[in-house]
């Protein structure tokens, strides 16, 4: 029930991004939902994309470092109070969360978390009858 | 031969030396003219220190043949150095010359362990450049069999180094390790080849190159100096203890000075080495300023040799960059870096000024393999580095980690820093 981000190592350098994403199209890949995390000399960029190998196969071999991580990704309603029910439910849990970001349109907020206990966040979020995406349904 | 001895000797050539130059090169006549000398005032060893120093500059004046002291017809093989700046450096060698440098060189090989029964591969460049034929004839001398590689074809080479059991090899450090991965691609291991004797030289190199070398070649390797306005390879050469390398002292008089006073320097201090070719008849050289940072050796190897040694290389003194009062090498970075396998070994300084203050910029390259989606990690990762940089160097350096692959390659000698102070 995770999904493979891909993580791609990014020098902070004006049009940079721009070379992940025009390798990514020229091979056809296409893109669900990204974030930049950064410091200020580099950056990660993390993705979440149609053809998760082939990406990693393309980027490679145009010399990025790229390395896949397990996320979570859940479909929410997009109301007031929806994510933080979930979050509350995490957090007394025990469930770290690392990172996450989100996209809200229409009715549905989809949001991707980087839990410290992979396996454990999505058995919690099943049990309560939260939307987990798999790779397939996106 | 005793410290006296060596010492008499060393005077009576350099008594003899200076004579040469002050009748038959109007160069050195006119400086000591200039500084009120005779060669009658150079008795001794001792005395060196009132004769006048040699740059490279002054040779790139006097281009092509102002500093050669033989007539044209002694002169049986010419070599000259690149010349990246400027005039290259013309050297013309007499017949004697030719015999004096098998003679040191082959010293060095056999000081490494090589005896008439190795098959030794020469893979410095053949031509202009003295490593080639510099090392070629040290071989034949020493009557092993010499194998004229040189560079390029390296998949030949390997094969060449297999079938005829080559057991030994000299080229540059950064040639080693890339016969090491030629021959790792080809599908072989060090157990297929039969190497044992690596004599390196002809660019600065590092512990932890030799470790990597060693352990991917499996043959030992040694430091060999040398520097084509003095000779060419055979200048200098580590024994088994690797504490130093022996100098050649009974030809290439070694000299330490402070490169802003021009003082000399007592053995042990870090300093610039110069030169005093003692023998030489096309192009001697008085106290030749080699630019090289190292410091000088005394007493007694427990090898037994009795002749001195110089450290390793620590710096070039045009390289040297003062940051902040500190004096900063180069190679300080490198060694930290050969030794952090998160990192490739490309990196860049760039020094600035910001409000009066230098600042050092390290900028270095992430392996692949250790690219983590965790910031937590890579911050660390940049953090390990400052924190080793600033107790190697004494002054913080701020680290930018970087995409593999982005530092520019340089073909040949790489270049390092960039200062933009200079331009301020």
């Amino acid at each position: 029930m995770t999904i493979k981000q891909l993580s791609v190592f990014l020098e902070n350098k004006t049009g940079r991004i721009n070379d992940v994403t025009k390798t990514l199209a020229r091979y056809g890949i296409n893109m669900h939902a990204f974030s930049m995390a950064e410091s200020t000399d580099f950056g990660i960029l993390r993705l979440i994309v149609s053809d998760v190998e082939k990406a990693v196969e393309v980027l490679r071999s145009a010399d990025f470092a790229v390395m896949l991580t397990d996320v979570v990704c859940i479909g929410c309603p997009n109301v007031a109070g929806s994510l933080s029910k979930i979050l509350d439910y995490l957090a007394a849990e025990h469930i770290f969360i690392e990172y996450m970001y989100a996209f809200a349109q229409g009715d549905t907020a989809h949001v991707v978390i980087r839990p410290s206990n992979v396996v454990k966040c999505v058995d919690l979020l099943k049990k309560l009858n939260c939307d987990v995406l798999t790779g397939k349904s996106l | 031969m005793s410290r006296d001895e060596m010492s008499a000797l060393q005077g009576k050539r350099l008594n003899k030396l200076v004579n040469l130059v002050y009748h038959n090169v109007p160069f050195y006549r006119n400086k000591m003219q200039e500084m009120d000398l005779s060669p009658d005032d150079i008795q001794t060893i001792e005395d060196i220190v009132k004769l006048p120093f040699t740059t490279k500059q002054d040779l790139r004046d006097n281009y092509p043949y102002g500093l050669q002291a033989a007539p044209a017809s002694e002169i049986v093989r010419v070599h000259a150095s690149s010349g990246t700046t400027g005039n290259p450096t013309i050297v013309g060698y007499t017949r004697r010359d030719l015999s004096i440098w098998s003679e040191v060189m082959s010293r060095c090989l056999s000081s490494f362990g090589v005896t008439r029964n190795d098959t030794f591969s020469v893979s410095y460049g053949y031509g202009l450049f003295t490593g080639g034929l510099g090392a070629h004839y040290g071989v034949e001398n020493l009557g092993a069999t010499a194998i004229p590689a040189s560079t390029g074809n390296t998949e030949k080479h390997v094969r060449l180094i297999r079938d005829l059991g080559i057991t030994g090899i000299a080229c540059t450090p950064s040639y080693a390790l890339y016969l090491a991965e030629v021959v790792e691609r080809m599908g072989l291991t060090k157990n297929d080849i039969s190497l044992r004797i690596g004599a390196f030289g002809a660019e600065p190199w590092t512990e932890s190159m030799r470790k990597e070398i060693e352990e991917r070649l499996g043959l030992k390797g040694y430091n060999l100096y040398g520097l084509s306005e003095i000779i060419g390879p055979g200048v200098s050469y580590e024994c088994k203890e690797q504490h130093g390398s022996h100098i050649n002292e009974d030809h290439f008089y070694p000299e330490i000075i402070n490169p802003d006073t021009l003082e000399r320097l007592p053995n042990g201090e870090v300093g610039e080495l110069v030169f005093t070719t003692l023998t030489k008849e096309g192009m001697p050289l008085l106290r030749y300023r080699t630019k090289d940072l190292t410091s000088l050796i005394d007493g007694q190897c427990p090898c037994g040799r009795t002749n001195i040694r110089m450290s390793s290389i620590v710096g070039r003194s045009d390289d040297m960059l003062i940051i902040r009062g500190i004096n900063i090498f180069p190679s300080q970075v490198e060694s930290v870096i050969l030794d952090m396998p998160q990192f490739e070994p490309q990196y860049m300084l760039i020094v600035d000024r910001e409000n009066n203050l230098d600042t050092l910029q390290v900028q270095v390259e992430v392996r692949k393999d250790f690219f983590s989606d965790d910031m937590g990690r890579m911050l660390a990762m940049k953090k390990a580095l400052s924190d080793k940089l600033k107790s190697v160097l004494s002054i913080s350096a701020e680290v930018k980690l970087m995409e593999p692959n982005s530092i520019v390659r340089s073909e040949g000698k790489s270049k390092h820093v960039i200062d933009n102070r200079i331009l301020k």
